[in-house]
C-alpha cells in the first residue's frame, strides 16, 4: 500500500510530463473505444440483417451445399414436415427456437410479356407467416428498417410476393411499383426477349394467352404480373403466374437484378410441378445467436438418431460475406489496437525512463535504506500502471460520452453491400466487455512498458546511484 | 571502555576499473571499529574514505579481503539478504539529506519501518516519537521542500535512528549546513547516540565534528595511516 501511495505521489512530481502521458493514453483509449463500438455496431447490424434473411442454422440434403445449386430439385427434403416437427417440439431446442421453416431456392426465368422483357432469377420460396416473423427478429434492439415490417409478405395469396428493385426495373415495372431512379428505357424492347427469336416470343405470348383464358380473375389483379419459368425435378419446363406486391432494393446489384421472393407453395409448384412436393432446406432461427453451437449440436444429434441424410450449416457458412466482413473488421481492429499499444508502450517507456534518470539519486537512497531491487521495480511499475489506468479511465469516460454524441449527431453512411444509407452509429450498450478489455489491455501495456525502465532502475549500482548528480 | 567491534576489516582492497585502467581506492585495509561510540574517518578528498564508508554500509563489495559488520560476513550473502541486513541494522545520514520528496517529514521517518513490516499504528507512534526527539514535532506534515537544511538533516537523523540500528553511517553530515546549524546537528547526534546507544561512523572534514570523536581513523591514498582512540 505504501508503495502504491508513493507511486501515486511520484506521478504528480512532474505533472506536465505525466499529463502528456495520460493524455496520449486517453486519446489512444478513446480512439480504440470509438472504433471498437463502431465495429461492434457493424457486427450486430450485419448479424441482424443476415439472421432475418437466412436464420441461424439451415438443414440441407447431404451434398446440397456443395453441389445443389446446379440442380436444387434433385436435393429436395422429402419428409420436411416431420423434420420440422422433430426440431420444433424437441424439449432441448424448443426454448431456443424462434422459427423453424421450410424454404426453396430455385433458378429460373421471369418474364413480363407486355414489356417483352425477361430475366434469369434466383427464386426464394418462403412460408409468409414464418418469413414475416423472421423479419421481426431483433436480438440487439437495433430497430432496423425491415421489408416485412414495412409491408409483410402476403399470407393469403399464394402467388404474390416481392422482387428485387433491379429486376422490377429490367422487367419494366418501374411505374407500377413506384420505383425511383428509373431512366427511360432505350428503344430496344424487342431485343429483350427470352432468346431474341420471334419463335420463342410467340411461344411465351401464347402461354400468357393461355393463362388469361384459364384464369379470367387475373384481369382484376392490380399487382404487376410476372411469369416464372423453371425446370422441374424431371427436367421439364414449368410456368407459374406471380404477382409483385413490392420491389425491395438489394445492396448487391446481381442479387437486386434477380431476386424473387415467393410463397413456398408457389415455389414448390414451380420446382416440382405435379410431382412430390419437397423443401430444399429447413431454416432455423433462434432467439439468440449465441445458442448456435448448442442448437446445432442438438439438431445434429437428432438427425443422427433418426438416420436422416441431412447436413447443417450455420450463419457463418450460410453468409460468407458476413464472415468475411467480421474477419476484415477484426483484422482492422487488431491492427489499430497494436498501433495504439505501441504508442502507449513508447510513451510510457519514455516517461518512465526520464523519471528513472531524474530519480537515480533517490533510487540509491532507497536501496541504501534497504529497499530490495524488487521493491524498486515494483514502485516504477506501479507508477506506469497508474499512468496507464488513469489515462485509460479518462479515455473510456470521454470515449463513452463521444459515442453518445456521435449517435445523436444524425450522421449517415452507406455500408458496403447495403441498399440504403443507414445511420452512422456506434454501439454504446452491451459493450461492457469491450470497455473492460480496452481498459485492462492498455493498463497492462502501460505496466509492461514501465517494467523495462523499472528493471533497469533496480539494477543500478547503489554507489553509482548515490553519486549520480 | 570500547564495546565489541561492530566493523571488522581484514586486508580489504577495492580497485575500480575504468576501461583498461585500474584505480586502487583501498589498499589492504585492516581495522576494527568499536560499538556504541562516535568514530570518524578522516582523510583528504580522493583518499578513499567514502569508499571505506560504502563498504561499511554494505553498499559496495570489496575486490579483495573480508568484511564483517555486526557479526555478519557481508561478502558472502545475496543482494536481497544484504538489503534486509541494511534495512534492519544500518542507518544512513547523507550530506544532501536525501529525503524522499513526495513524503512528509513523518512519512520519511516511518519509511524504514515499513521495510521492516511494522504495523502502521506502531510506525506512526515510533515516527512521532523520533520527530519529537529531533525537535520537529510541529513539522510532521511538512514535505522536505518546506523544511530548512537543518530541519531536513534532523529528519534524516530521525529516519536513520527510528529502526534502532546497530550502526549509523554519516557521510559529511554537516557539509551543507552553516556552522551554527551544523553545531546543533552535532549536538543532536551526540545526544541521540547516547540515548539510543548506536554506533556512529562519520566521514568528515568538519573540525567541530572531529572534536566529538572517540575514535579517529585517518586514511591517505587508500591506506589506513593512523588510528587514534580516546581510550
Amino acid at each position: 500500500m505504501a508503495t502504491l501511495i508513493v507511486a501515486a505521489r511520484n506521478i504528480t512530481r512532474n505533472s506536465r510530463r505525466s499529463l502528456m502521458t495520460i493524455s496520449a493514453i486517453a486519446v489512444g483509449t478513446m480512439a480504440l473505444l470509438l472504433f471498437g463500438e463502431f465495429v461492434s455496431q457493424i457486427f450486430v447490424t450485419l448479424e441482424t440483417q443476415n439472421v432475418v434473411r437466412s436464420g441461424h442454422i439451415a438443414l440441407f440434403r447431404e451434398g446440397y451445399y456443395q453441389y445443389g445449386a446446379g440442380n436444387p430439385a434433385a436435393y429436395g427434403i422429402r419428409d420436411y414436415r416431420s423434420i420440422i416437427r422433430l426440431i420444433a417440439e424437441d424439449p432441448v431446442l424448443k426454448p431456443m427456437i424462434n422459427v423453424v421453416t421450410p424454404t426453396i431456392t430455385l433458378f429460373g426465368i421471369a418474364g413480363n410479356f407486355n414489356a417483352e422483357a425477361s430475366k434469369t432469377i434466383v427464386g426464394l420460396g418462403v412460408v409468409p407467416t414464418d418469413y414475416n416473423k423472421m423479419h421481426h427478429w431483433d436480438e440487439h434492439h437495433l430497430k432496423l428498417a425491415s421489408s416485412a415490417a414495412d409491408k409483410p409478405l402476403n399470407e393469403k395469396n399464394d402467388n404474390h410476393g416481392f422482387i428485387g428493385a433491379g429486376l422490377a426495373r429490367i422487367l419494366g415495372y418501374c411505374e407500377a411499383l413506384k420505383l425511383g431512379n428509373c431512366p427511360k428505357r432505350p428503344g430496344v424492347g424487342r431485343q429483350i426477349v427470352l432468346s431474341g427469336s420471334g419463335g420463342n416470343k410467340r411461344d411465351f405470348s401464347s402461354l400468357e394467352e393461355e393463362v388469361k383464358r384459364t384464369n379470367p380473375s387475373t384481369k382484376k389483379e392490380m399487382a404487376p404480373r410476372l411469369d416464372l419459368l423453371a425446370a422441374t425435378a424431371n427436367g421439364a419446363p414449368n410456368v407459374v403466374n406471380f404477382y409483385v406486391d413490392k420491389a425491395i432494393k438489394q445492396g448487391v446489384k446481381e442479387y437486386d437484378d434477380s431476386l424473387v421472393i415467393m410463397n413456398f407453395t408457389l415455389a414448390q409448384q414451380l420446382l416440382y410441378g405435379r410431382g412430390e412436393k419437397k423443401a430444399v432446406s429447413i431454416v432455423v432461427q433462434l432467439h439468440r445467436t449465441e445458442d448456435i453451437p448448442a442448437a446445432r449440436a442438438r439438431i445434429k444429434k437428432l438427425i443422427a438418431e433418426k438416420g436422416l441424410k441431412l447436413e447443417t450449416r450455420d450463419l457463418m457458412e450460410l453468409q460468407p460475406f458476413y464472415k468475411q466482413a467480421v474477419g476484415m473488421f477484426v483484422a482492422i481492429f487488431t491492427f489499430i489496437s497494436i498501433v495504439m499499444a505501441v504508442i502507449v508502450l513508447f510513451t510510457v517507456v519514455n516517461t518512465m525512463s526520464m523519471s528513472v534518470m531524474e530519480r537515480t539519486h533517490e533510487i540509491g537512497t532507497l536501496r541504501a535504506m534497504g529497499v530490495k531491487r524488487r521493491g524498486i521495480t515494483i514502485q516504477f511499475v506501479f507508477e506506469g500502471m497508474l499512468l496507464g489506468l488513469i489515462g485509460a479511465t479518462i479515455g473510456i469516460i470521454v470515449g463513452s460520452i463521444a459515442g453518445v454524441l456521435v449517435n445523436h449527431a444524425g450522421l449517415t453512411w452507406h455500408p458496403p453491400g447495403q441498399a440504403y444509407s443507414t445511420p452512422f452509429l456506434v454501439r454504446t450498450k452491451g459493450v461492457g466487455r469491450l470497455l473492460f478489455d480496452i481498459w485492462i489491455g492498455l493498463g497492462c501495456m502501460a505496466t509492461l512498458a514501465a517494467w523495462i525502465p523499472a528493471y533497469r532502475a533496480a539494477r543500478i549500482k547503489i554507489v553509482d546511484a548515490l553519486g549520480h548528480i | 571502555m570500547a564495546d565489541h567491534p561492530v566493523v571488522v576489516f581484514e586486508n580489504v582492497s577495492k580497485v575500480y576499473r575504468v576501461g583498461e585502467i585500474s584505480i586502487p581506492a583501498l589498499k589492504g585495509i585492516s581495522l576494527r571499529i568499536p560499538g556504541r561510540r562516535f568514530s570518524m574517518i578522516l582523510g583528504p578528498s580522493g583518499s578513499g574514505k567514502t569508499t571505506l564508508l560504502n563498504m561499511v554500509g554494505c553498499l559496495d563489495q570489496p575486490t579483495d579481503g573480508r568484511i564483517e559488520i555486526c557479526g555478519e560476513k557481508v561478502g558472502e550473502i545475496s543482494d536481497d539478504k544484504i538489503s534486509e541486513f541494511r534495512a534492519k541494522n544500518i542507518g544512513f545520514i547523507f550530506q544532501n539529506f536525501n529525503l524522499i520528496p513526495v513524503l512528509s517529514a513523518l512519512e520519511n521517518i516511518e519509511y524504514p519501518l515499513t521495510l521492516l513490516k511494522m504495523n502502521p499504528s506502531e510506525q506512526r507512534e515510533r515516527g512521532m516519537e523520533m520527530l519529537e526527539s529531533v525537535g520537529l514535532a510541529g513539522h510532521a506534515r511538512h514535505r522536505p521542500n518546506q523544511l530548512s537544511g537543518g530541519q531536513k538533516q534532523r529528519v534524516a537523523i530521525a529516519r536513520a535512528l527510528v529502526k534502532g540500528p546497530s550502526l549509523v553511517l554519516a557521510d559529511e553530515p554537516t557539509a551543507n549546513l552553516d556552522s551554527k546549524t551544523g553545531a546543533s546537528i552535532i549536538d543532536l547526534m551526540y545526544r541521540v547516540q547516547e540515548q539510543y546507544g548506536a554506533t556512529f561512523i562519520f566521514s568528515t572534514h568538519d573540525p567541530q565534528l572531529i572534536s566529538h570523536a572517540q575514535d579517529v581513523f585517518s586514511i591517505l591514498d587508500g591506506e589506513l595511516i593512523e588510528h587514534r582512540s580516546e581510550d
